[in-house]
């Protein structure tokens, strides 16, 4: 008896259930269609090229295509590793990201406090808009402006060293200056830019916490200390993992238009391979493969530094 | 009555005025004193920029000038400007970034209004699919082949179409409908008879001016600058946009004037600095004059595509 009560009820529930996912539906119809546009896009953009990754496991010739080129497992992979170039492209990879990463964390951190503290407000507001102008030069008029100033013979650098009688070294043609140049022209594009996530986060802090800092006779430097920088640090954690997930993206299209070839041994990085590899040579398969490598690495420390974060800090992306 | 009498006009920080100590005094310095440093390092690389590309080119090359134009000259225009290329990639780039916005506003607001709605059957998975592209991708090769395939290679479209989504202003426009946009209004409209999309359209539009900005904005500083799809789809060079041309002047250092009968290849090199310099001014002039008034909105599109959801 109360066996059948119960099942009645579940049947009910599920037929109420199914009525409510019709109800739903229909009314989720509309909204389908103003997904459709992005849905069609992201298809044929996004998700049809991701079958493509079969190529990286063929070796795949156009006149075949993808259903009937024949498949080599992992010997397009193999042929990277054993290449001369996989160490070359990998340990460049490696040095710009880590490199940048050490110095684009703090350094919006600082510039969003040093502002925080500023109380006229006027020179304050100029400060931060100033700083955040060079963010919209294009990477192509960058890297412009980079070859430009570092000019040896009439760069503007050059120029400044010769009024203190220096001589200024051909950065460019230096590989071992390449990273340098790199990671410290995109502090003076994105510092002021990458602060903003910090300014809001910090204009968010309860004034209270200072006053009664004050109080107790704080100084700025031990208010900035024990209040600021324990609030920012959810943000600085969540900004960190979602960089380090992208590690292996370093901005490929600015060293591509700063290499050379005379800097090619500490400018060649994975993602530059990859195109020269793939669009210059046509070695299709062994581009998408070394691609493929590139992509897994960023999963995986992307994952990896999530699942440290939510350990020790408990945040997390997901 | 003392209290109300304390409380200040503004929110700032240091409400009560406690003389401050010596350390802090410092610290201001010190503060002050490093902003304007910075402030400086910002500024002077691009006042030197304009200010070289109108004067002599071998001023500039020897180093006589630092702060103010010498010998005024517009050389490195003349030059520029005597390029038809030069005007036609600069229509190309307002046509691309003109059509190529607002193609993109119409793919991808409607879609982040749809993912904000709490009653969409398969919201959960609907979004996992618009997140993934934003960490896997087919890679460079097998995309090219896909834009080869459906026939756009050295097409005007290509710069427009196939990379108008775009997850992250997606998300920007979902969290900012989720947030402004109350579900009561929609509700409302509901009891008076409207569907779904005459509310979209006629209602929750013209709510969304802030949005519609930032995604725009975005979007379009982004096909401003966009310069390797060009590279790599778009061989014809009457389709190439600005920053493909800006390339040869500022990167491959190629020569564009043919004419180079009787002049010393020093001058030929002085001359092509000049086009370096105006070419970064007539490419850049254009975001930098409008940023002081947009900038809010650039911010503003910060903060939304930060907001986890």
């Amino acid at each position: 008896m109360a066996m059948q009560a119960v099942q009645t009820d579940g049947a009910l529930r599920k037929a109420m259930k199914k009525k409510h996912r019709k109800t739903m539906l229909r009314k989720s119809l509309p909204l389908y269609v103003l997904l459709l546009p992005s849905a069609i896009l992201l298809l044929v953009f996004a998700y049809v090229p991701l079958y493509g990754l079969v190529m990286a496991f063929q070796n795949y010739s156009p006149a075949l295509g993808v259903f009937r080129s024949p498949f080599v497992g992992f010997q397009n992979f193999i042929q990277y590793f054993n290449s001369y170039q996989f160490g070359i492209t990998l340990r460049n990879t490696l040095y710009i990201s880590v490199y940048s990463l050490v110095v684009n964390t703090p350094l919006p951190v600082a510039l969003a406090i040093m502002g925080n503290q500023m109380r006229r407000e006027g020179f304050k507001k100029t400060f931060q808009v100033i700083s955040y102008l060079p963010h919209f030069i294009s990477t192509m008029v960058m890297c412009g402006m980079v070859l430009i100033f570092l000019s040896p013979q009439t760069g503007l650098v050059a120029n400044l060293f010769h009024l203190f009688g220096a001589k200024l070294p051909d950065l460019m043609s230096d590989s071992g200056a390449f990273a340098h140049v790199y990671v410290w022209s995109d502090v003076w594009q994105n510092l002021g830019w990458n602060s903003i996530i910090y300014i809001a986060a910090l204009s968010g802090i309860d004034p209270t916490y200072y006053e009664a800092a004050t109080m107790d006779g704080a100084t700025t430097w031990e208010k900035i200390r024990n209040i600021d920088l324990p609030m920012l640090m959810p943000t600085i954690m969540i900004l960190l993992i979602m960089s380090v997930g992208n590690l292996l993206n370093v901005g490929f299209e600015k060293v591509l238009l700063l290499q050379n070839p005379l800097n090619l041994a500490g400018s060649e990085i994975i993602s530059t391979y990859v195109y020269k590899i793939g669009l210059q040579n046509f070695q299709y398969s062994l581009s998408t493969a070394i691609g493929l490598f590139n992509t897994v690495i960023n999963i995986i420390l992307l994952l990896g530094v999530n699942w440290i974060s939510k350990k020790t800090t408990d945040t997390g992306l997901f | 009555m003392e209290l109300t009498k304390q409380k200040p006009k503004r929110r700032t920080q240091h409400v009560t005025h406690i003389a401050r100590s010596g350390k802090d005094r410092a610290f201001d310095i010190v503060n002050y004193g490093f902003a304007i440093l910075l402030i400086l390092a910002i500024i002077y690389p691009l006042w030197f920029i304009i200010i070289a590309s109108f004067s002599n080119p071998s001023d500039v090359a020897t180093g006589q000038v630092w702060f103010w134009p010498k010998h005024w000259s517009l050389k490195g225009y003349e030059a520029l400007f005597n390029q038809p290329i030069i005007w036609r990639s600069y229509l190309n780039t307002i046509l691309y970034t003109g059509i190529g916005t607002l193609f993109a506003l119409l793919v991808n607001i409607p879609a982040g209004y749809a993912l904000s709605r709490d009653d969409l059957l398969g919201r959960k998975w609907i979004n996992l699919a618009y997140v993934i592209p934003m960490f896997i991708s087919g890679g460079l090769v097998p995309v090219y082949l896909t834009v080869k395939g459906v026939g756009l290679l050295n097409s005007f479209w290509v710069m427009i179409i196939p990379f108008a989504v775009s997850p992250y202003n997606i998300i920007v426009a979902r969290t900012f409908f989720k947030q402004t946009i109350p579900a009561s209004l929609w509700e409302a409209a509901q009891v008076d008879g409207s569907g779904t999309f005459r509310y979209f359209f006629q209602i929750v539009i013209p709510l969304s001016k802030a949005v519609l900005a930032v995604v725009g904005l975005w979007t379009a500083v982004g096909i401003w600058n966009q310069w390797f799809n060009a590279l790599i789809y778009l061989q014809d060079q009457n389709l190439q946009p600005l920053q493909l041309i800006l390339r040869r002047i500022l990167i491959t250092n190629q020569q564009l004037a043919g004419n180079t009968t009787g002049q010393l290849a020093a001058e030929l090199q002085q001359l092509a600095d000049m086009m370096k310099y105006a070419s970064i001014v007539i490419s850049t002039l254009p975001i930098m004059a409008l940023y002081p008034f947009l900038q809010k909105y650039f911010n503003q599109g910060v903060m939304l595509g930060s907001v986890k959801g």
